[in-house]
């Protein structure tokens, strides 16, 4: 995974002087008025609802969003304070954390101690075992929620509702693609660093702790962005579990609810997706290297 | 103490602070055994909650869904393939199934279709990176998010009022109008708009794997090929586009995938009403409004069965992969 990025680099400068040499000004023009078109066909939508959660309600229902850039003294931002203040997403907010912080960490961590085993152990099967781990990557998250639903209730394990059946599920349907990812770079890693190791007679769970985990930052970063971008924007598994206790609710649910619902708040509803947008757009551009590193690494050998 | 404050240290301490001692508790464990005892076992422990995860998440309840399927509603007796039969008769879960089905077909198209054409482009331009962020952004946001964005691009107000809704005031311009978006049942009308906003999201996963596949063909034959008179388009067609195919097969599978799984859309803009139906959002309603566990499990088999193929397909390529690492 390490080498394509660093491969990419040198041809990526090459492609840029070739660019300049190549191309004349006016021979590009309609390749920039494509790209601007597109760019701004993509963020209408976003700056739409964005400039309409700065509007108050009356505003909303009576003009369209474009009317307010003629008038930019209207905007404020009384409708997140509102939001923040008297609706439910505030609770939900902390309750989104509660969810996806431990239906992060448990996976990432349980999917490291199994990719070290399939890289750096060997045992009969290690590659079939593999395969069929792979192989549960597709499995329609759908196909198993009735009988986990089950086995949570009354007559199962009698958690219901609590969040623990959100990370204990989350776990489960991250851990194919995490246990994948963290193979394949772990597998990479330099084999002399371990043998030097294993020789000045470090445990295995030493060379993990102190060499496999460390080495593997990258791949690391880049699961935790996907596992925590899939988790807090996951409605589903939120819906499904957690259904039967309302104080337990995340964002997506809350949101989803106002939305279907049509009775109160839907004014408020700009604000609030923004307000749940906030934390997964601030890990993505924080970290957008690793995001589209671990996209590529995966399915993209350079 | 607040139950809410005791969850969070649960969350930020109890949960890592339990695996990382799991891990060295094997150790402790393996410590009286015999060397080669040890040296076979030692994996096992290792995988032991990875697998346990598996087996009780995915593999335990997939079979259960199946022998569900072939049962009644409270699932106490068994009925042969009457859920099945039903899936196959019923107008409205033929209809999710018509509708998957070109869920399947246009997202794929749409998404690596534009996601080239935007890869390509931005290549040649000096703000590649932030152009590629802005398409990239909405995969960021959850499908509900998305879904509110999109309500004010379809609002839709009476005719002879002001439109407020993106969409209608810019048909407006041209006279025409206003449509009750996502109303509209000709045609699959409706499915195709849902369609439209899971491409907006989707298009920006494309275009950055299919850029990085085109960062790694070689410049010098792309300009090999100028110099001996190639035009842009021809360098395209013939040496490019026949370079990223195998790519292109990769991103076209996780997409037709994302496709056949499509719900949050579905079930937040419209519900499954006006003829938007989906497969995986049947099943969640047999399972909740109708309280038919059968009749739902008989749909989440079909969506497996749908996915098998293409699952078949991933683990090949994965053996592909592996043989020439």
């Amino acid at each position: 995974m390490t080498a394509p990025i660093g491969v990419v680099a040198p041809v990526a400068q090459q492609q840029v002087v070739a660019k300049r040499e190549r191309n004349s000004r006016l021979g590009r023009l309609p390749i920039h008025l494509t790209i601007i078109i597109l760019l701004l066909v993509w963020m209408i939508p976003t700056i739409g609802l964005f400039i309409n959660s700065l509007r108050p309600t009356a505003d909303v229902n009576n003009s369209g969003w474009w009317t307010a850039i003629l008038h930019p003294e209207q905007l404020s931002f009384d409708n997140y304070a509102h939001v923040l203040a008297e609706s439910s997403i505030g609770p939900a907010f902390i309750n989104s954390l509660f969810i996806t912080i431990p239906a992060t960490v448990i996976p990432v961590l349980v999917a490291a101690f199994a990719a070290y085993a399939f890289a750096w152990m060997t045992f009969p099967g290690r590659n079939v075992l593999f395969v069929i781990v792979v192989g549960l990557l597709v499995v329609p998250l759908q196909t198993t929620l009735i009988p986990i639903l089950q086995l949570y209730g009354p007559k199962g394990f009698n958690i219901a509702g609590t969040f623990l059946t959100v990370w204990l599920a989350h776990t489960a349907y991250g851990l194919p693609f995490a246990i994948f990812l963290l193979r394949n770079f772990m597998g990479g890693l330099p084999r002399e660093v371990f043998e030097s190791a294993a020789i000045d007679g470090a445990s295995p769970v030493t060379s993990f702790l102190r060499l496999a985990l460390p080495m593997s930052v990258p791949a690391i970063a880049a699961l935790v962005i996907f596992q925590f971008l899939f988790v807090w924007n996951d409605l589903l598994v939120a819906l499904v579990y957690l259904g039967s206790s309302p104080q337990n609710l995340p964002l997506t649910v809350t949101i989803s609810n106002l939305v279907t619902s049509l009775g109160g708040g839907w004014e408020f509803l700009g604000a609030a997706a923004f307000i749940s947008m906030a934390l997964p757009l601030a890990v993505f551009f924080g970290l957008q290297r690793y995001f589209v590193r671990g996209i590529t690494g995966g399915s993209v050998k350079g | 103490m607040d139950p809410r404050l005791i969850t969070a240290i649960i969350v930020v301490v109890g949960v890592p602070a339990v695996l990382i001692g799991y891990i060295i508790l094997t150790e402790q464990i393996l410590r009286p055994i015999p060397d080669r005892r040890r040296v076979t076992l030692r994996p096992w422990l290792w995988l032991l909650p990875a697998l346990l995860f598996l087996a009780v998440f995915l593999i335990y309840p997939t079979i259960g869904t199946i022998i569900h399927s072939f049962q009644n509603t409270a699932g106490t007796k068994f009925i042969g393939l009457d859920n099945y039969v039903y899936f196959f008769t019923s107008p409205s879960t033929l209809g999710a199934l018509k509708n998957n089905v070109l869920w399947v077909i246009l997202l794929t198209l749409l998404t690596v279709g534009f996601g080239m054409m935007i890869a390509v482009l931005v290549d040649r331009v000096r703000y590649e990176t932030v152009a590629k962020a802005i398409i990239f952004l909405p995969l960021a946001i959850s499908m509900v998010a998305a879904s509110v964005i999109w309500r004010f691009m379809f609002l839709y107000n009476a005719p002879g009022e002001t439109q407020t809704g993106t969409l209608n005031a810019i048909v407006g311009l041209f006279g025409l109008g206003p449509f009750p978006w996502l109303q509209i049942q000709d045609f699959s009308f409706n499915t195709i708009l849902l369609i439209v906003v899971m491409a907006w999201m989707w298009t920006g996963f494309c275009m950055v794997i299919i850029s990085a596949a085109l960062k790694g063909i070689s410049a010098e034959l792309l300009e090999a090929a100028r110099v001996d008179g190639a035009n842009e388009w021809q360098v395209f067609r013939r040496i490019i586009f026949p370079l990223l195919l195998p790519t292109l097969a990769v991103v076209a599978t996780t997409i037709v995938i994302t496709a056949l799984k499509a719900f949050d859309i579905v079930y937040v803009m419209t519900g499954g009403n006006f003829d938007t139906q989906v497969m995986a959002q049947s099943m969640i309603q047999e399972m909740f409004t109708n309280g038919n566990f059968g009749r739902a499990s008989a749909v989440a088999v079909v969506l497996l069965i749908t996915i098998v193929p293409v699952m078949a397909l991933n683990i090949r390529r994965f053996q592909a992969q592996e043989a020439i690492r």
